[in-house]
């Protein structure tokens, strides 16, 4: 079986190629001629206000932190999908507790209004 | 691991190669014709016939252009994100079938690079993978508005991520695999075939669209619509381009690129837009699936020659329905972009999924 993944490798080492073989060929045909101003970092013609190094929105992270859970059900659904079939209703009821389970979470957060963003 | 097998799945990374990218430049070129005409202009036209060279001079010209990096940014990870992402956006297609069987140097060949039994997950894991390309460009510019643009296409990606997985799970119910392949085989048995369980007093169906072939859209409306306005998100296009909204974040996460890196965003902008148009055909549209085709009585050469070119005509008015959209919806406001995704799209594909599963418990 492990055979069927050789096209998958030959692919990415290819696809790895063609991109560093593109991104660096304006480094070696491109011209060279920096100046302070042409390196600095664009603000719309005005001099750089403060770093970008900076904090950001915690929305963000509640973002990343609810995806994670959501994308961790969506992991243990691929399986019980595939073999639906065979399942029956036993595998139906299962899912749908481990679902319900889920929803109630989900509706905790957006009543916390973790889902708001302004 | 026999040499016969090398040389075909290189020869057929050639084809999708070759195609995806072709098809990239040539999807360039008409995004700016459509778009000129939709506005009355006239758009490129003058180099080549039609304007069609456009697109290679346009990637002349940015590969002699300086490489600028910024002082303040990340040099290394400057260089790396686009990579990523063209690496991501030129390996998505291994698993999706562009045709059924071919014969090719004396054998049948499955039109599909990489066989594999885990498809549908290899493609969720690259979409995965694709958000670092971006999310590190923005990050590693150092500039307020690459962070910015990085930060919210992130979110977005992952927010929409979500419900793509969701509104796929309804299809794997019901063909009951990953393998892709296998998805398009399921999509070709006559729809009459499955309603032959209907209820009497829908019976009256089975002369009206009996004949349309069971594709999966018919089976999975809520998830097709799902599906189609998640991948609108995850490849950033409009009205879903929030990244790299021009009026507020100027280039958003490729501010800071010039010459070939930013090409390689954009190329795999529009690599990602053949791919998902692909998938979308795949998993909802029959694939490279013609009804009636095998009663023409064509000779299997020229059979799978007529499958591959349906694919493609699929693959094209997706795309070209991808281009219209553009340049006729307004841009969401980010709020509105996150209140979809995470209060309509995603309890809609949950309930998707509960009511296939009910639907396929009362069916067989």
């Amino acid at each position: 079986m492990i055979e069927s993944y050789i096209p998958i490798f030959i692919m990415i080492v290819g696809a790895m190629g063609f991109a560093v073989v593109m991104g660096k060929m304006n480094e070696f045909v491109g011209p060279k001629r920096p100046s302070e101003e042409k390196l600095s970092t664009y603000e719309s013609g005005m001099e750089p206000v403060r770093s970008a190094r900076e904090r950001f929105s915690v929305k963000f992270y509640m973002v990343a932190m609810l995806f994670i859970v959501f994308d961790i059900e969506v992991v243990f659904l691929y399986p019980w999908a595939v073999s639906y079939k065979l399942l029956g209703t036993p595998g139906f009821i299962t899912m749908f507790v481990f679902i319900a389970v889920l929803l109630v979470g989900y509706f905790y957060v957006w009543r916390k209004g973790a889902l708001e963003w302004d | 691991m026999d040499t016969t097998f090398v040389l075909l799945s290189i020869a057929k990374i050639a084809v999708v190669w070759g195609g995806v990218l072709t098809g990239a430049a040539i999807l360039v070129l008409a995004e700016r014709r459509i778009s000129a005409w939709i506005q009355n202009r006239l758009g490129p036209n003058r180099v080549g016939p039609f304007g069609l060279l456009q697109s290679a001079a346009d990637v002349v010209k940015l590969l002699f252009k300086e490489d600028i990096v910024p002082t303040a940014a990340n040099r290394f990870v400057h260089d790396f994100a686009p990579m990523i992402s063209i690496t991501v956006a030129l390996t998505t297609f291994a698993v999706i079938p562009f045709g059924d069987t071919i014969e090719a140097f004396g054998q049948n060949v499955k039109l599909i690079v990489a066989d594999v039994n885990i498809g549908m997950l290899y493609i969720l894991a690259l979409t995965g993978i694709g958000v670092y390309g971006i999310t590190l460009a923005g990050w590693s510019s150092n500039n307020k508005y690459s962070l910015l643009g990085g930060l919210r296409s992130s979110a977005q990606l992952i927010s929409y991520e979500l419900s793509m997985g969701l509104s796929i799970i309804g299809v794997i119910m019901i063909s009951g695999t990953l393998r892709l392949d296998e998805v398009v085989m399921h999509q070709t048995a006559p729809l009459a075939h499955s309603m032959q369980k209907l209820p009497s007093w829908l019976q009256w169906l089975i002369p009206v669209a009996g004949w349309l072939p069971s594709w999966n859209v018919f089976f999975q409306p809520i998830g097709f619509i799902t599906f189609v306005v998640a991948s609108f998100a995850e490849t950033n296009r409009l009205p879903f381009d929030l990244p790299e909204a021009e009026p507020e974040l100027v280039g958003g996460y490729h501010t800071e690129y010039t010459g070939m890196k930013f090409g390689l965003f954009f190329l795999s902008e529009y690599a990602n837009m053949i791919t998902s148009s692909a998938l979308i055909t795949t998993l909802f549209l029959g694939g490279w699936h013609l009804p009636f085709a095998e009663s023409w009585g064509l000779s299997p050469f020229a059979l799978s020659l007529v499958k591959i070119g349906t694919f493609f005509v699929k693959v094209t008015i997706l795309v070209v329905f991808y281009i219209i959209v553009r340049w006729t919806l307004p841009r969401f406001r980010y709020d509105q972009l996150m209140r979809l995704g995470w209060k309509v799209m995603l309890p809609l594909s949950i309930a998707n999924i509960l009511a296939t599963g009910l639907l396929l418990l009362w069916w067989s």
